[in-house]
């Protein structure tokens, strides 16, 4: 059983060690170690559509990532409020937005966004005064951010929730004692306790914004982010650049759980 | 003399009335939580709600407090009804069984933190002064950068009760506050927070399950059983005089004998006990004959002596209390009761030991006949 549980860790770790051991390669093939040499990293750094690709990934990244923070928790702390079959049937509703694969959220979402695009364009145009051109409604930077912030609020809510379960009630009830009203009490004793949790959510839908490929590929337009770079260039043959890639983004991605989890774990030890 | 005993306790004496509770019932779906309380806080008064979980008793401070609407009835504060005014506008303050401390914030922060929500806004100066005199009241100088999870449980306790005191609330709530703290500490609290109740003047209201806890600190104790007010009263007056056995159990310990009314002239019941024996004893309530009671006598109430007038018992079991050892006697007809005898009376008479035959006696007055419930 032991030695199972072993192959079965190998089988999922060694592709990934080997892109990372890859991309130190000195030669200029992907599949012939030839020395060490960190060279690729500085091919990759000075590559324009890289530089521009990962420029695109980071916006939609850190933008998509602050509103699913920002409405999650906004959503988080009101169904705190709910009770009832109400709540249950948010709380399945949540878990299922979790649980759908990607590729379904992105035929929905590109789906959705045409049909809207296509149906407010006309009026848009319609509106518009005559002589100036109407603006048009095209997927791109902000059909991206909006997707992933859909689908990453659910994971902020689900993270927020747990927190605000574990705090105390009498805290708000002893704030709004203390004559502290809904909003003061949010502000001071709420937030500041649910914090962590919070940008804990943020650097998880970060990373999974950053990390994204099937979402982004439907919903992107001409937009080019980091994985849609690496997947369109390994169509044209895998190089050592795109390991280098992908070491980095591995890299910032594990840096950033980390540090989720790191907050989480704090977050969670409540001083009694 | 007959109702005096639980009608004369719902309003405070001698004292402008500062909080009212007029017909106010509390139902929560199906369940009732308290119903049709009806209660006059007086100016100053160190009031308890006395009974067992469940009782009713945090409902009702908690509709002081203003965490949950009366279904029936009126919450009056300054004469003035409150029912929907919420928690954060009414000028009372609250601490909480688990203090409820904001654990992100240092001692000093947390005394201040009523003060720093006051409109128009009071200067830093004006609340970091009222938060040193809190801090000097409950004995906590020095600790005012301290976190909270750095405090013992006594130091949390007296944060709480500063960061209530420093807004000088017309009316202090208490939920269980001594409930998490051990015996010794809990002892010592006691004594401070009646000190400080006289000290500032405060109107304390506490609720409690220990009835020690009650009889010591409160001017009155408001009784409560399945969400109904049973008895309002003076610790002495619901101790001498108990509405029902509810009330003569939850308040001290005694003896009950169950019985029927045979006779009742004046003052004086007479009452055919279960078992055949015949008692007379002083009712606390009308009584007709036929009338199913009990009678309670306090174990301190009966005398203990080797050869004297009373009732035969045999001693079954002593223990030995220090100013006071406790009997438990069996007697042929009335069957097992307990006894405390002062020490004076075993130094007299010697000690009793387990097996030895005694006579026991109790005055007429000491016999209280009792509803049952």
């Amino acid at each position: 059983m032991k030695l199972y549980a072993v192959f079965v860790y190998l089988f999922l770790y060694i592709p990934v060690g080997v892109i990372a051991l890859f991309s130190f390669n000195a030669g200029r093939h992907a599949s012939q170690l030839q020395g060490f040499s960190p060279k690729w990293y500085g091919k990759a750094l000075s590559n324009p559509f890289v530089m521009d690709a990962l420029e695109t990934s980071l916006i939609v990244a850190f933008v998509s990532a602050f509103l699913a923070s920002l409405f999650g928790t906004m959503a988080a702390v009101a169904l705190q409020g709910i009770k009832g079959p109400l709540r249950k049937t948010f709380d399945l509703l949540i878990y299922v937005a979790v649980m759908i694969p990607g590729i379904v959220i992105g035929i929905a979402t590109l789906i959705g966004l045409v049909t809207v695009f296509d149906l407010l364009n006309p009026l848009l145009a319609a509106l518009w005064p005559d002589g100036a051109t109407p603006p048009s409604l095209h997927m791109g930077m902000g059909s991206l951010i909006a997707a992933h912030a859909m689908f990453l609020m659910a994971l902020v809510i689900i993270i927020v929730r747990a927190r605000l379960a574990g705090m105390d009630r009498s805290l708000t009830e002893a704030s709004s004692d203390l004559y502290a009203t809904p909003f003061g009490t949010f502000r001071q004793v709420t937030l500041p306790l649910i914090f962590p949790a919070v940008l804990a959510g943020f650097l998880l839908c970060f990373t999974f914004s950053f990390d994204d490929f099937i979402i982004a590929f439907f919903v992107a337009g001409s937009e080019t982010t980091l994985p849609i770079y690496v997947f369109s260039s390994i169509r044209r043959g895998v190089t050592p650049e795109i390991n280098a890639i992908g070491t980095m983004v591995l890299a910032v991605s594990l840096v950033t759980l980390a540090m989720a989890q790191i907050l989480l774990r704090r977050g969670g030890r409540t001083p009694k | 003399m007959n109702s005096a005993g639980y009608g004369s306790g719902a309003a405070p004496k001698n004292s402008m009335i500062i909080a009212e509770l007029r017909g106010v019932s509390k139902r929560f779906g199906e369940v009732c939580a308290a119903s049709d309380l009806n209660l006059s806080i007086g100016e100053g008064e160190f009031l308890s709600f006395l009974g067992p979980s469940g009782c009713g008793k945090t409902t009702a401070l908690r509709m002081l407090a203003g965490f949950e609407t009366p279904t029936e009835g009126d919450v009056l504060l300054d004469g003035e009804v409150v029912n929907n005014l919420d928690a954060h506008v009414r000028p009372v303050n609250m601490v909480f069984q688990h203090y409820a401390l904001f654990p992100h914030m240092t001692v000093a922060q947390n005394i201040g933190y009523g003060l720093r929500q006051i409109r128009p806004r009071i200067p830093k100066a004006a609340i970091a002064e009222k938060v040193g005199k809190a801090l000097a009241t409950v004995r906590l100088v020095g600790l005012e950068d301290r976190r909270i999870w750095e405090l013992s449980g006594g130091q949390q306790q007296r944060v709480a009760l500063a960061r209530a005191i420093v807004n000088e609330p017309k009316l202090l709530l208490l939920d269980e506050p001594m409930a998490a703290l051990d015996r010794k500490l809990r002892k010592e609290m006691q004594i401070e927070l009646q000190n400080l109740q006289r000290q500032l003047g405060i109107t304390f209201v506490l609720v409690t399950h220990d009835q020690e806890e009650a009889l010591s600190m409160s001017d009155r104790i408001c009784i409560m059983r399945d969400g109904k007010i049973i008895q309002i009263g003076s610790p002495q007056e619901l101790y001498d005089r108990p509405r029902n056995r509810y009330v003569a159990g939850f308040v001290g310990t005694s003896n009950f004998f169950d019985g029927k009314v045979t006779g009742a002239s004046q003052d004086l019941t007479s009452v055919l006990l279960q078992n055949g024996a015949e008692v007379t004893g002083r009712a606390m309530a009308e009584v007709s004959v036929g009338q199913e009671i009990c009678i309670s006598v306090r174990p301190e109430q009966i005398r203990l002596c080797r050869d004297g007038e009373g009732e035969s018992v045999v001693v079954l079991n002593r223990i030995f209390l220090g100013e006071h050892t406790e009997y438990l006697v069996m007697h042929e007809t009335l069957g097992e009761f307990l006894v405390l005898s002062p020490r004076q009376s075993e130094l007299n008479d010697g000690p009793f030991n387990t097996g030895d035959a005694l006579s026991a006696a109790w005055d007429v007055s000491a016999a209280l006949v009792l509803d049952r419930n």
